[in-house]
């Protein structure tokens, strides 16, 4: 029997703003437990939220990114229910009519190619707060400082059709919200959070199965070990002729399981209704259009234009494009006068503190007209990293490359003579040997020698010795 | 000499001897904190609107210098960080804090008989209730313990026991006043409301308290609320005169009342006609949804996690949330969040809440009608009855919430009302109720203010 997977994700990013959903609070992270609060996060009696409108233009930015219609009036709603961490006893969100819906993202899968992955939704809402179980013993505290931070929640279609698939998505969404300047997206810091929908079908069949819903997966790879583990689970199941039951389930990253919750964890009716304390959301066509304009070149685009504009491999463009700040880099690198393929090759390769682009470029123009080796120019990069004039830093270290042929003759001059017996073998038709004479002599010129002059006059010593 | 010291320790004698005659229409205050108030005062400029004004405050809007309780056990002893912008804006012009008043639990009534703190008695007859939910702000008025006081509205608690207690009572038009500080109950109806002797008093509380706040989304940036000196007469007024608010069975000491008002705006030269406001009878049933829906959220934050009163508990979070509200909340609060969650349960929302709400729709859209047809105020009783006696409807939650069914209509359409003196009925005040379109407090106040004068020695003869 072929099963197919079908999966769908619900990702909460934090919005990137300075200040909470419904309040002046910092939204900083790290910060002493119960420090970023005011009467509204902490639901003091009588506080009343006031939207941010900071909050609200990311999320439209957001939304206008995934290609999504944003609603002109969409509606805050209550979602009641108990948890010490939520200080109202219910959370502010969105729920019949969201922020936005009916969006697209593109991934590139190793199974299925370019896919487009619709995105269902985008809501607003605004964060809990936490529990920390290790501060007290034997008590449980209460830290309020991320309680109304500003999420969206974005919700996929059930269009994935791998754990890989899923995990692709996550790092096409994060990318996407990075470029729009929308969210950080740090897992670790709890600003991308992720919930997984998965369900199996018979190999050809439309009608969805019946769907698992996967919580507490902290990171892109236990995302796919998760939706892996159940995969599993429920080909076994059915393999067996056995149902999947619809429960929520917690991913273990220990053990690599996942096992269903305690059924009172889930049982919610969360009694959604309209915000009284709250209008409408109404954005104006105009605004709309006006915050669609901030949005910067995204991702794909970015890729095809760095590929066809320069006349890099697709591999190369993707790389570079996998974070805005290093495409705009390359450009400035490019712009400042360095061959597109060289700068592409040193953007990508070399880690560490980059030089201004100015620098690079120089730098680079330096191997092409041949007054430094790739090698010295390598040993030159980290000295560059602050700025400075890479033929000073050359000349400094002692790595100008020497054309001078007296002293290219004396470095080969001393190598033959330093080698008789590979000098022998070279005669004797051992051509290979040149690779060893020529690092001999770089090495002897530490590095100086111009290797493109070295082996001719090696090649012509040799023979004539 | 310190003027505002000497208004301080009368106001403090005033209070003392309500206390003393055991009226229990104050939770909260001090001649130390009236002191402190008065030199408060004493250093601002003298040309405050309300320079020197005691007002007392009901206890479920929150203040720094006395404790807020909204009368539950939950939030005994609850001190909040912050004021509300209708304290801070009272302060400003020159008010004195005088002290917190009794309420219904959480506003949550109309006799003041549900406070966890013992109930309110009316100032002229002990064995009878002020009204509610704001009974201690509408008693000490009475009284006459101070000149003004702030109540608060969600379906009618200010108009009801001002009724009651034969005083002036206005709610404002919905988003008027901030509601920042006031301990939400039905956020989509809760107004802060005035209570005064007079007509005008009542008008220039309103005026200093009303107008945009920043921390309330809800408010509104409405045309500046402009008092109007009362014209000498009403011509050029068409009074609506609904008839679903006066009933065959109208109480007859009320129905002569109204009479009386209504011959005297005539005199006026107002034009008085006949309206019909259909769905007023779905009021009551709705507001029995909407408010207890919106108040089962609101009060979900008293968990006793964080403030207020926390119940010992041994076993799990829920355990103590139980034991805390089980505890903590009173009878009639713990009735209206069970209706509450139920009316918004999955399956029941669309037949409740979802129902509630379409009937609140018609009702805003019967007056709207009314008005657009050329009616500037209606007019009503504000009660069905005078003051009834304690204890008489606490076994009968519908019969009780049957007493706010004039005042709720308008509450439910967010529109501007008032209850003010027209008469008595075996000895125990009455109030006709004044109804006006979004925003028109200046025309409503102005009108009422007429009719004030025309009606007091009618008032004063019986």
């Amino acid at each position: 029997m072929s099963w197919e997977t079908v999966i769908g994700l619900e990702v909460h990013v934090q919005l990137d703003t300075r200040s909470k959903m419904f309040c002046g609070c910092s939204t900083g992270f790290g910060n002493p437990p119960n420090t970023n609060v005011c009467p509204v996060c902490l639901g003091l009696p009588g506080a009343l939220p006031v939207p941010n409108a900071g909050a609200v233009r990311l999320g439209v930015r957001a939304a206008l990114a995934l290609e999504c219609t944003v609603q002109p009036r969409s509606i805050f709603a209550r979602k009641n229910y108990f948890y010490p961490d939520l200080p109202k006893g219910y959370q502010i969100s969105q729920y019949d009519r969201p922020l936005a819906s009916g969006g697209r993202l593109e991934i590139e899968s190793s199974d299925r190619g370019t896919v487009p992955v619709s995105i269902v939704r985008l809501h607003l809402e605004e964060d809990a707060g936490k529990l920390l179980h290790d501060r007290i013993p034997g008590k449980t505290a209460i830290d309020l400082n991320r309680a109304g931070t500003p999420l969206a929640e974005i919700v996929s279609g059930p269009d994935l059709r791998s754990p890989a698939e899923a995990r692709e998505y996550l790092n096409a969404l994060k990318q996407i919200l990075r470029y729009a300047g929308v969210s950080e997206c740090n897992m670790e810091q709890g600003s991308l959070r992720v919930d997984g929908n998965i369900s199996l079908r018979r190999k050809g069949e439309s009608a969805l199965g019946t769907r698992t819903e996967i919580k507490n997966l902290n990171s892109f790879a236990n995302v796919e070990r998760a939706l892996s583990a159940e995969r599993d689970r429920q080909e076994a199941l059915l393999a067996r002729g056995e149902t999947v039951e619809q429960v929520t389930l917690l991913f273990h990253p220990g053990s690599g399981q996942v096992r269903p919750m305690r059924s009172k964890e889930e049982s919610h009716d969360y009694r959604y209704f309209d915000d009284p304390d709250l209008p409408p959301l109404l954005l104006a066509p105009a605004t709309i259009a006006a915050i669609g304009e901030e949005l910067p070149e995204l991702p794909a685009a970015k890729r095809s234009r760095l590929r066809d504009g320069y006349g890099l491999s697709a591999y190369d463009a993707g790389v570079l494009a996998a974070e805005r700040s290093t495409a705009d880099y390359f450009e400035a690198v490019c712009a400042a006068g360095a061959e597109p393929k060289a700068a592409a090759n040193w953007v990508i390769n070399e880690t560490g503190a980059v030089p201004p682009a100015g620098v690079l470029a120089e730098l680079i123009g330096l191997v092409e007209d041949g007054t430094l080796s790739h090698q010295a120019a390598r040993r030159i990069y980290p000295e560059l990293a602050g700025g400075g004039s890479p033929r000073d830093a050359a000349e400094r270290l002692g790595l100008l490359q020497v054309r001078d042929t007296d002293a290219l003759a004396a470095w080969v001059d001393a190598v033959i003579a330093g080698h008789p017996a590979e000098a022998a073998r070279y005669r004797a038709g051992e051509l290979k040997l040149m690779a060893f004479f020529t690092g001999q002599v770089m090495k002897q010129s530490r590095g100086q020698a111009d290797p493109r002059r070295v082996q001719p006059m090696l090649a012509r010593r040799l023979e004539d010795g | 000499m310190s003027g505002a010291g000497a208004v301080a320790r009368a106001v403090a004698e005033r209070l003392a001897a309500a206390d003393v005659a055991r009226l229990n229409a104050t939770l909260a205050w001090s001649e130390a904190a009236l002191a402190a108030e008065a030199a408060r005062v004493d250093a601002l400029p003298d040309d405050g609107v309300l320079h020197q004004w005691p007002v007392a405050i009901k206890d479920n809007i929150v203040t720094t210098d006395l404790p807020t309780t909204c009368g539950s056990r939950i939030l005994q002893g609850y001190r909040s960080p912050f004021n509300a912008t209708v304290v801070e804006r009272l302060r400003a012009a020159g008010a004195m804090v005088a002290c917190k008043t009794n309420l219904d639990e959480f506003a949550m009534g109309s006799s003041t008989e549900h406070s966890a703190f013992g109930r309110v008695l009316h100032p002229q007859d002990p064995s009878r209730v002020p009204g509610g939910s704001s009974g201690g702000s509408a008693a000490l008025v009475a009284a006459g313990a101070v000149a003004a006081a702030l109540g608060s509205e969600t379906g009618g608690s200010v108009r009801q026991p001002a009724s009651f207690c034969g005083v002036v009572g206005v709610k404002p038009t919905y988003g008027r006043v901030s509601r920042y500080g006031l301990v939400a109950f039905g956020s989509s109806l809760d107004c802060v409301s005035v209570f005064a002797r007079t007509v005008a008093i009542a008008g220039q509380l309103l005026e200093v308290i009303a107008g945009p706040d920043s921390r309330d989304a809800t408010s509104v940036a409405a045309p500046k609320l402009a008092l109007q000196p009362p014209g000498a007469s009403l011509a050029g007024t068409t009074i609506g005169i609904p008839r679903e608010y006066f009933p065959a069975d109208l109480d007859p000491g009320i129905q002569a009342a109204c009479n009386r008002a209504m011959d005297r705006m005539r005199d006026l030269g107002a034009r008085l006609i006949e309206v019909s406001l259909p769905h007023t009878s779905l009021a009551v049933p709705a507001y029995y949804i909407v408010a207890p829906a919106e108040a089962a959220a609101n009060l979900a934050r008293f968990d006793g996690a964080r403030y207020g009163v926390r119940a010992e508990s041994s076993g799990d979070v829920r355990a103590l949330y139980r034991a805390t509200r089980g505890r903590g909340f009173g009878a009639e609060v713990r009735r209206r969040i069970l209706v509450g969650t139920y009316v918004l349960s999955a399956g029941y929302h669309e037949a409740y809440y979802g129902r509630a709400q379409a009937a609140r729709r018609r009702i805003t859209g019967d007056f709207s009608a009314a008005f657009a047809a050329g009616v500037d105020l209606l007019f009503t009783p504000t009660t069905p009855t005078t003051a009834f006696r304690a204890g008489e409807k606490t076994a009968d939650p519908v019969a009780m919430y049957l007493a706010d069914v004039f005042v709720c209509p308008a509450s439910l359409a967010g529109l501007p009302a008032m209850s003010f003196p027209i008469g008595r009925s075996e000895g125990l005040p009455i109030g006709g109720q004044l109804i006006a379109p979004p925003f028109a407090e200046g025309v409503m106040l102005a009108a009422a203010a007429r009719l004030e004068a025309a009606l007091d020695p009618v008032a004063e003869a019986r």
